[in-house]
């Protein structure tokens, strides 16, 4: 019984933890991203609910209670009300193998702060399940029977599985190099080395711009497309369902960032910082509060870039998933084992 | 015709410089904190044009009594017909006045045709625009309201007087 309690309990706080921080992240990022299109554009923004705004995600997410939840005619109804919780919870999910800090010792007791540690194949579960979030997608685009739905629907399936290729064949690299699936091990091959975004730095490229087009952002958000097709997958969903949809994309969002600062941005470390030396529990603490700090700054990459850069049109899409993106990531592939295996780089752990 | 497509470099056609220059337009709008266009708008409003085109009103002469002689040019040139008038006689010089003078405002397009026609000036567009209601019926403005409207002051910068007795062109 005690022996069960002292893995569920620590376990569970984590969770608890990060769900709170994520789901918080995912709110402010809405509003962030309303922020900050506004002073881009020369706007103020959302300032009425709340100093600065600041209460403006709250009053947005009431409002998702008290919409009517309209479910159409013509939908076929069991997947309709199924299809925003396949993109939610994966995106959710996905946060139980990132490493987001070393470790905080209480009582002589270390606890790594992840929810799974110990997971070695973190990296492979991680991309297995954020692809996961797609079906929701395709799911609500097609059970919706609406003819924009289901174009924004098969305009998402084909735009993922072919920058899926690019993300999977970018981060091979990182993974050969470090010789692991493990996040941890992968974060930790970036302490008092140079972070992965100067050694792959082709690779990173590849990886952002696929990442791009994996999270449905602008410019590659051709799934939700306003101007040519409505509101794309979503067009007919509403109250609580699309709030769903909503959160799951820029949980999606959030992801992709924690992924990117994993991968290539070297985790929770900073250059020249040992966080052994800051005591048990804050080590612990402020390793997580750079590793968050440089995910808010990938966030704001991602709202930056699409205030900035217009849609790119279906065929140049596909033009650039396949024939620019795949090739490059290849040419990587082949560039750092090269290096590897006959010039011997590498992390050796 | 045959368009020429500017030639460019193997750089500028992996869009990266064209994408680090949006980032970097993009990115310096942001501290402009003195330029934001936003305008607060019920606590803060813009200066209207001189010759701004709100609410048409009914102007009182100097004698007190409206300036209206019931000629129903307006309600004949009025588009949308929002006007309606009423004639009746009267022992004044003009022999003739409005019994009842109503703007339909849920008609009114504030095309300033009345006040362009309107041989003694009776009718004016001022410069209100808040004028929406939750009642129809509250949006036909009778002959009192409108001349109401018409004393008071005008409540806005930058507005031209409306033309009383005494001061025609």
């Amino acid at each position: 019984m005690n022996a069960w309690l002292a893995i569920l309990l620590p376990a569970a706080i984590k969770i608890v933890v990060i769900l709170a921080i994520v789901l918080t992240g995912v709110a402010y990022t809405t509003l962030a991203e309303r922020k900050v299109s506004a002073w881009m554009q020369d706007r103020k923004g959302p300032n009425r609910v709340g100093p600065f705004g600041l209460l403006q995600p709250v009053a947005d997410g009431m409002k998702f209670f008290f919409k009517e939840d309209i479910t159409p005619r013509q939908a076929y109804k069991p997947v309709y009300l199924l299809a925003p919780l396949c993109t939610l919870v994966p995106a959710l999910v996905t946060f139980s193998v990132i490493p987001f800090g070393t470790e905080i010792t209480v009582a002589g007791k270390s606890y790594p702060l992840w929810i799974a540690p110990g997971m070695d194949l973190g990296l492979l579960f991680l991309l297995s399940i954020s692809s996961l979030a797609i079906y929701g997608i395709i799911l609500g685009g097609w059970s919706s029977g609406n003819k924009y739905s289901i174009f924004g629907a098969l305009r998402g399936a084909s735009q993922v599985v072919s920058y899926e290729l690019g993300v999977g064949l970018s981060l091979l690299t990182v993974v050969i190099w470090s010789g692991s699936f493990g996040l941890q091990d992968i974060v930790n091959a970036q302490k008092g080395h140079p972070w992965f975004f100067l050694t792959h730095f082709l690779g990173f490229i590849v990886f952002l711009v696929a990442i791009f087009a994996e999270t449905n952002r602008l410019p590659f958000d051709l799934p939700e497309g306003e101007s040519e097709i409505v509101g794309g997958y979503h067009t007919e969903y509403s109250g609580l369902r699309f709030a769903m949809f909503f959160m799951g994309e820029y949980a999606n969002m959030i992801t992709a960032s924690a992924l990117l600062v994993t991968l290539f941005f070297g985790g929770w470390n900073l250059p020249f910082v040992d966080w052994a030396k800051f005591g048990p529990i804050w080590g612990g603490v402020l390793s997580a509060a750079v590793f968050f700090t440089k995910i808010a700054f990938f966030l704001f990459f991602f709202i930056w870039v699409r205030w900035t850069l217009p849609r790119f049109r279906y065929d140049q899409l596909m033009n650039i998933g396949w024939k620019r993106l795949f090739p490059l990531a290849l040419a990587n592939l082949l560039l750092m084992t090269t290096l590897m295996v006959f010039f011997g780089f590498g992390v050796k752990q | 015709m045959k368009l020429q497509r500017p030639k460019l470099t193997w750089w500028e056609r992996t869009y990266f410089p064209a994408i680090l220059q949006g980032l970097a337009i993009t990115f310096r709008h942001i501290p402009r904190i003195k330029k934001r266009v936003t305008l607060e708008y019920p606590e803060v409003r813009w200066e209207l044009p001189k010759k701004y085109r709100g609410a048409p009103v009914l102007l009182t002469g100097l004698d007190g009594h409206e300036k209206c002689t019931s000629c129903k040019l307006c309600q004949f040139i009025c588009p949308p017909r929002a006007i309606n008038i009423v004639a009746g006689e009267t022992d004044l010089a003009k022999e003739k006045f409005p019994r009842e003078f109503t703007i339909d405002m849920g008609l009114c397009i504030f095309c300033g045709y009345c006040q362009e026609v309107c041989p003694v000036e009776a009718i004016w567009l001022k410069d209100e625009y808040e004028l929406a209601d939750y009642d129809r019926t509250r949006l036909i403005y009778t002959k009192e309201e409108l001349l109401a409207r018409g004393r008071k002051p005008p409540y806005l910068p930058g507005k031209e007087k409306p033309l009383t007795e005494g001061d025609k062109p």
